[in-house]
C-alpha cells in the first residue's frame, strides 16, 4: 500500500500542485515583478527598478495612518471575537437544549459576503443614530465601532465552531480528575481546559488576526474610508492607490507588496508565540 | 478492476480541470477583443477601416452600421469594442499593433495630451465643417484632433408642475420660471418654497445632496466645473498646457452660495446626507417629494424607471445652475462631452481620408443619421441634422433648447481636465465633513487648492 502510494504520489499531487500554481504562485510572481513596473495592462509593463517603491515610501504619511488604524482594529476584533468565541462555545457544549440550532445560528453570519453585510450593518447603525441626526460616516469612531461590530458578528461563529472543536476533544476523564482532586470549575477551566485547546486558540488568533488585518470588502462597503479617509484599511488603501490615479498602478503593487511581507512577519510570529504554549496531546 | 478506476477518475479530473481552464481564457479574450467584423473574409481586395469604440452597450449597433456601410460604399468597417472601463488598456495595445485602429476615441484635453502622438488634424474635414458648435472640438493651436460625436447636458433639473403651483401663490417671488436668471433669484424663490413647503406638497426643493462615498460626483465633478470654468476663462488659462497643474478656486464662495442652498432647502437634513445615494435623490425627484435636483439628461431614463414616478414627461425642465456669479444671467447648461473621435495620424493618408468619409457618412448620410438618432440616441452636435432629427426624450430636447437659445452661453465641461479620482474623492470627503458640519467652508477651500496642487504634481511624475 506505502509503496503504492509512493508510486503515484505524483499522479495524484498533479491536480492540486496545478490548481496552486495556476491560481496562486503564477499570479503571486506576476505581482510581485509588477511592482517594480509601470503599467496599464499585465502585458504592457515596463521595468522601472524601484521606482514604486520610493513613491509608495514617498506618500507613506497615508499608508501609516492606515497602517495604525488597522492595528487598532485588529487588535480590538482578535480579542472581542476570541472572547465571545471561546465563551459561546463554552455554552453550547454544555448540553443546553437546541445546542445545535444555536451553533447553526451563530454560524450562519459567516456564510453572508463582506459587501451584503457591510451595507446591512450600514443601514442598521445609521438607523440607531437617525435620532441624533448624523450618520455612520459623521465620525471616525462609529466607523471604527461599526467595523469592530461587524467583524465579531462576522467571525465569531466560524471561530466558536474551532473551540467546540477543541473542547469536545478534551478528555472527560482530565475533568474528572480535577474535579475529585478538589479544583474549582474556574481553576479548572484555567488550568485544565485552557492549555488543551491551546491548539484551537492558536489557529482562531491567526485566523482573526490575519482576516481583520486583511479586511477590505467590510471596509469598502461600509465606511469607504469616510470621513476624509480616516477609517480607510491597509487594503483599501492599496486599492484606493491603485486606482486613484492614472501610471499609479505599479505603486499600488509596491504597496500590496510591503503589505503582504508585513501580513506574514505579523502571523508568523503569532503562530510562533502560540504554538509555543500549545500542549503535547 | 478498482485500480484502472481510480486512474480513470484522476485522468477525467485532469481533464476537466484543464477544460475549465481554457473556457476561461478563451471567455476573457473574448469580453475584450473583437466583437464585428472580425468573421467575414468577404472584403477581399476592398478597402477597410477600423474603429475602436468606447462604448459597449452600443457595440451590437455598430455591426448593423458596418453592414449598412459596406453595403452603401463598399468599404469594409471593422469595429473593436473595448470592454468597460478598459478604453485606455485597450487602446494601448491596440494602437501598437500592425493593424491599429484608424479611428479612436479621446476623453477631453487630458486624453489628448496621452495620445497628442496619434492624433491627425482635423480642421480639414468635413465633419468639423458641420460641427455646429466649435468650441466643443479639441484644438490645439490651429488644428483640431478631437471632434465630439454626443452632446450631453447637466443643470437643475426641475418638475415645472410644482413650479406652476408656487407661481401661482400669492407674494410668489416671481411669476415664472423665465424670471429666474441668476443666483439671487433663484435663492429668493427657493427660500419661500421651502418656507411654504407643506402648500406646496412638497417635503424639501432640493432633492438629497447625495454624498455617499463614490456618489458625490454630482458635487465634487460636475457642480465644481462652473466655478472653475470662470476661473479659467477669466484668468485666460490654456487648458491644454501646464497652467492648470495649480488653481485659486477663486470662486469657491460661488460654489458655497449654491451648495449651501442646496443643503439648507433639501429633502433631507445636512447631517443625514452621508447615506443618500444617486439613485435615492432621483426617486425623492420621481417621487414628487422635491421639486429640483441637479443632474443630467442621462437621467431621464432613470426619473421614468421610478415606481409610481409622478413627473410627467412635459412638466420636466433644466435651469442652469446659477451661482452668483456676474454675467450669469446669459449662462446655459453645462454641455459637453467625454466622447471625442480622433483619426489616427499613423495610418496612411489614404486610410485617414477613409476613416473621415465614414466618420461624415455616419453623421450625414439618411442612413448613417437614422443610427444616430433612433439606435444610437445620440444628441449629435452636427448642422446636419435637421429639428425633427433628434433623440425623444424630454431632458435631451431641453439640452437641445438651450444650446440653441439667444443670448445664452453654454458652459463646457472642463472637469476633463480635473487632476484624478484621488483629487475628486478628497474633494468629496471634505464636502461631505462640511455638510456634517465637521470642517468649516475655509478647510474645504484649502483642501481644494490643496490637493489640486499635489495631485496634479503626482500625475506629472507619474505620467510619462
Amino acid at each position: 500500500m506505502q509503496k503504492t502510494l509512493k508510486k503515484y504520489f505524483a499522479f495524484f499531487a498533479l491536480p492540486a500542485v496545478a490548481a496552486f500554481c495556476i491560481s496562486f504562485v503564477i499570479p503571486f510572481v506576476f505581482g510581485v515583478g509588477l511592482s517594480f513596473a509601470e503599467f496599464t495592462t499585465v502585458s504592457n509593463a515596463r521595468y522601472v527598478g524601484l521606482q514604486n517603491y520610493v513613491k509608495a515610501f514617498g506618500e507613506s504619511a497615508e499608508f501609516i495612518r492606515a497602517l495604525w488604524f488597522t492595528v487598532r482594529f485588529t487588535v480590538v476584533s482578535v480579542v472581542t471575537v476570541n472572547a465571545a468565541a471561546f465563551f459561546l462555545a463554552l455554552l453550547l457544549t454544555r448540553g443546553v437544549a437546541g445546542t445545535n440550532l444555536f451553533r447553526t445560528v451563530f454560524f450562519m453570519p459567516n456564510l453572508i459576503g463582506g459587501i451584503v453585510l457591510g451595507y446591512i450593518w450600514q443601514l442598521i447603525i445609521n438607523g440607531v443614530l437617525y435620532p441624533k441626526g448624523v450618520t455612520l460616516l459623521a465620525d471616525a469612531r462609529y466607523g471604527f465601532w461599526g467595523m469592530v461590530a461587524l467583524m465579531n458578528w462576522q467571525m465569531v461563529g466560524y471561530m466558536m465552531i474551532i473551540y467546540i472543536a477543541g473542547l469536545q476533544n478534551i478528555p472527560g476523564e482530565l475533568i474528572e480528575a480535577a474535579a475529585i482532586d478538589g479544583s474549582s470549575p474556574f481553576q479548572t477551566l484555567l488550568r485544565v481546559t485552557f492549555p488543551l485547546v491551546m491548539p484551537s486558540v492558536t489557529i482562531c488568533t491567526f485566523l482573526t488576526l490575519t482576516n481583520s488585518f486583511k479586511m477590505f470588502d467590510q471596509n469598502l462597503a461600509l465606511t469607504g474610508g469616510a470621513p476624509s479617509e480616516q477609517t480607510t484599511m491597509l487594503a483599501l488603501n492599496i486599492y484606493k492607490t491603485f486606482y486613484g490615479r492614472t501610471g499609479y498602478e505599479g505603486v499600488g503593487q509596491a504597496k500590496a507588496v510591503v503589505f503582504f511581507l508585513l501580513v506574514a512577519a505579523i502571523a508568523l510570529t503569532q503562530l510562533w508565540l502560540t504554538r509555543s504554549r500549545e500542549v503535547e496531546g | 478492476m478498482k485500480k484502472l478506476f481510480t486512474v480513470f477518475v484522476a485522468a477525467a479530473l485532469v481533464l476537466s480541470m484543464a477544460a475549465c481552464g481554457n473556457s476561461g481564457s478563451s471567455g476573457t479574450s473574448g469580453s475584450g477583443g473583437s466583437s464585428a467584423g472580425s468573421g467575414s473574409s468577404s472584403g477581399g481586395s476592398g478597402d477597410s477601416i477600423r474603429y475602436l469604440n468606447f462604448k459597449p452597450e452600443i457595440a451590437g449597433v455598430y455591426d448593423e452600421i458596418a453592414r449598412a456601410y459596406e453595403a452603401e460604399s463598399g468599404v469594409r468597417l471593422i469595429v473593436t469594442t473595448a470592454a468597460s472601463g478598459t478604453y485606455e488598456q485597450t487602446l494601448k495595445s491596440e494602437i501598437v499593433k500592425s493593424d491599429a485602429p484608424d479611428i479612436f476615441q479621446i476623453n477631453g484635453p487630458k486624453g489628448y495630451a496621452a495620445w497628442k502622438d496619434y492624433c491627425a488634424d482635423l480642421s480639414d474635414s468635413q465633419l468639423y465643417a458641420h460641427l455646429s458648435d466649435k468650441s466643443l472640438a479639441i484644438e490645439d493651436g490651429e488644428g483640431v484632433y478631437g471632434i465630439p460625436y454626443v452632446v450631453e447636458g447637466y443643470g437643475i433639473i426641475y418638475n415645472n408642475a410644482i413650479m406652476e403651483r408656487y407661481f401661482a401663490m400669492d407674494g410668489a417671488k416671481a411669476a415664472s420660471m423665465e424670471d429666474v436668471n441668476n443666483f439671487g433669484m433663484l435663492r429668493s424663490v427657493v427660500e419661500d418654497m421651502t418656507a411654504r413647503k407643506e402648500a406646496l406638497g412638497i417635503e424639501g426643493v432640493f432633492a438629497s445632496t447625495s454624498l455617499a462615498p463614490g456618489d458625490d460626483w454630482r458635487w465634487q465633478t460636475h457642480l465644481a466645473n462652473i466655478p472653475l470654468y470662470y476661473e479659467f476663462k477669466n484668468n485666460e488659462i490654456d487648458l491644454t498646457g501646464d497652467e492648470t497643474g495649480e488653481i485659486l478656486f477663486q470662486y469657491s464662495d460661488n460654489y458655497k452660495n449654491i451648495f449651501d442652498l442646496y443643503l439648507n432647502n433639501s429633502v433631507t437634513a445636512p447631517g443625514l446626507l452621508g447615506g443618500k445615494s444617486t439613485d435615492d435623490s432621483m426617486a425623492e425627484f420621481a417621487l414628487g417629494k422635491a421639486a429640483m435636483v441637479q443632474n443630467g439628461n442621462w437621467a431621464w431614463s432613470q426619473i421614468s424607471g421610478v415606481s409610481g414616478n409622478v413627473v410627467a414627461e412635459e412638466d420636466i425642465r433644466f435651469l442652469p445652475v446659477y451661482t452668483g456669479i456676474e454675467g450669469e444671467e446669459g449662462q446655459g447648461l453645462c454641455t459637453g462631452t467625454e466622447n471625442f473621435l480622433a483619426v489616427n495620424k499613423e495610418s496612411s493618408e489614404r486610410q485617414q481620408k477613409l476613416a473621415e468619409d465614414f466618420l461624415f457618412w455616419l453623421y450625414s448620410s439618411e442612413t448613417g443619421k437614422r443610427f444616430v438618432v433612433e439606435e444610437l440616441n445620440f444628441i449629435a452636435p452636427f448642422d446636419t441634422f435637421e429639428e425633427d432629427e433628434r433623440p425623444g426624450d424630454p431632458l435631451a430636447r431641453e439640452v437641445l433648447r438651450w444650446m440653441e437659445k439667444e443670448g445664452t452661453e453654454s458652459v463646457p465641461w472642463n472637469f476633463t481636465i480635473f487632476p484624478n479620482q484621488s483629487f475628486k474623492d478628497k474633494f468629496g470627503a471634505a464636502l461631505l465633513e462640511y455638510a456634517q458640519g465637521g470642517k468649516s467652508w475655509e478647510q474645504v477651500k484649502e483642501t481644494v487648492i490643496a490637493q489640486w496642487k499635489a495631485e496634479s504634481e503626482k500625475q506629472a511624475s507619474g505620467g510619462a
